[in-house]
């Protein structure tokens, strides 16, 4: 099923500056998967060591929640839309 | 002048405008939406807004602007020549002052009708609570994480809603956390990212007119609460991407498993923040790698001689063309990639605006096997200080 990740502007740079890439996938999981497996840089900034998504990202099957869904194993239908949505908080660091 | 202030002085609320505040609101006041009811309600409204920066100038101004009678401005920094880029609330004239205070003079000149409080003072776990309470809303208009958790967690404790944006670059998040039945922050972001990960506006930028767009955001949710009308954000994500000019929104449901406002809450009381978050708490929140380190000085003695050195800069390629020491540029998020370009049998110092990221890129090198590799403490900026200022700093 060709579903489209976007990818959140501070991880942009690990992602060959693209603000989204499409896969086919038929569930969340694979999805991300495919998505690290093009883009290496962005695994570390996504999942932990043990391979479980990074508590201040967020992804989302067009507007819920995949914690409120399936998680990783949400599946997915042609034109659904996977956002990664990272904690920000603007910004100072002196 | 207001006839009777109230609000955050045990003061009884004011049962009536003044002709000077019926004449200045007029424009709300011939809304039936707001009417005389609404602004009676924003002038015996408690607005609390934490931070005056890029946030929290829109927030200031049109709060101040459409009469909330009572405004505390928590921030305990001063204004920099590079705010002015974004925090509109300050003029040149106000470089140096304290924020809180040249924000509270802006705001009352803009309407001496209400009453503007400045609290010029870091906002911590030991104040939060009591410097809330008096306050009916809460205003997140902060630059980083352990404040927002903070911010969050005293909100929930007193029952306060908490009216947050967050900006980073061109993108923008809104919401209204801590109403009955909705969400938190953390029913959100359980965690916060550990320090470094996230650039901040100095390290990643930030076009000026988005904390307008998303403190205005903010400040129309903030009187919605107030005058109880529209639909608000509670529940709701908003995003906003500027460069694409797009809104978008997402579902923010309240975690039942919430360690803040779960149905089995564990977090009974305000924590140490910046352990949270993985911060030592002080006045510089992001966290330095240890890395063998050349100062300007050392390193410009050394080019004088003649020493072989390859200047290896990971800053962005718009960044370089600000100002350079002509070195290599391989930027931070291509080292890994391009890590084969790179000599070690020379003796590479790295450097970049400040020394964060080239610290975190001589870590990298030295874990890849390169023995010498040193990070240019102060990056840059320290370099215009201490041996060229011809040398632009940004």
């Amino acid at each position: 099923m060709p579903v489209r990740v976007t990818i959140p502007t501070p991880l942009r740079s690990y992602a060959g500056k693209l603000d989204s890439a499409e896969f086919s996938a038929a569930t969340v999981g694979e999805a991300l998967s495919q998505l690290t497996t093009r883009f290496p840089d962005l695994r570390k900034h996504l999942f932990n060591d043990e391979g479980k998504l990074r508590s201040f990202v967020n992804v989302y099957v067009n507007d819920e929640d995949i914690r409120y869904l399936a998680n990783q194993s949400t599946p997915t239908k042609e034109g659904d839309l996977i956002s990664i949505i990272p904690s920000i908080a603007g910004g100072c660091s002196r | 002048m207001a006839s009777t202030t109230q609000a955050g002085t045990g003061m009884k609320p004011a049962a009536s405008l003044t002709n000077d505040e019926i004449l200045r609101y007029s424009r709300h006041l011939i809304m039936p939406e707001v009417g005389m009811e609404g602004q009676l309600k924003l002038k015996n409204a408690k607005v609390l807004l934490i931070g005056t920066g890029g946030l929290g100038a829109p927030l200031g101004l049109y709060l101040a602007a459409a009469g909330v009678g009572h405004l505390g401005l928590v921030d305990f920094d001063v204004v920099d020549f590079t705010n002015l880029q974004r925090q509109v609330t300050f003029g040149s004239s106000d470089v140096g002052k304290s924020k809180s205070a040249a924000a509270q003079a802006r705001l009352s000149n803009l309407n001496p009708a209400i009453n503007v409080q400045s609290f010029e003072t870091q906002l911590t776990s030991a104040n939060a609570l009591e410097l809330f309470k008096e306050f009916d809303i809460i205003v997140d208009g902060t630059d980083n994480f352990p404040t927002r958790y903070l911010v969050n967690d005293a909100c929930i404790l007193l029952g306060k809603p908490n009216v947050y944006g967050s900006i980073f670059r061109f993108e923008g998040q809104v919401t209204v956390f801590g109403m009955p039945g909705g969400p938190c922050y953390r029913c959100l972001y359980p965690e916060p990212p550990p320090p470094g990960l996230v650039p901040s506006c100095a390290e990643g930028g930030v076009l000026g007119v988005l904390p307008g767009i998303v403190g205005s955001i903010q400040a129309m949710e903030t009187i919605k609460l107030i005058i109880g009308r529209g639909d608000s954000l509670v529940g709701r994500l908003m995003l906003f991407d500027a460069l694409g000019m797009k809104f978008r929104e997402l579902k923010l449901r309240k975690n039942p498993h919430c360690p803040m406002c779960g149905t089995s809450r564990t977090i009974k009381k305000l924590i140490d923040y910046y352990e949270f978050c993985g911060v030592r708490g002080e006045e510089s929140p992001a966290s330095i790698m240890q890395v063998p380190e050349i100062t300007p000085r050392e390193l410009k003695a050394r080019l004088d001689r003649g020493d072989d050195l390859y200047i290896l800069d990971v800053r962005e390629p718009h960044e370089f063309q600000i100002c350079n020491l002509q070195g290599h540029l391989i930027p931070l998020g291509e080292l890994t990639r391009r890590v084969h370009e790179l000599d070690s049998s020379r003796e590479i110092i790295a450097h970049c605006r400040s020394g964060k990221r080239s610290a975190d890129a001589v870590d990298f090198l030295r874990k890849a096997g390169f023995r010498k590799v040193f990070n240019l403490k102060g990056g840059i900026l320290a370099w215009s200080d201490e041996v060229d200022p011809t040398v632009p700093k940004y």
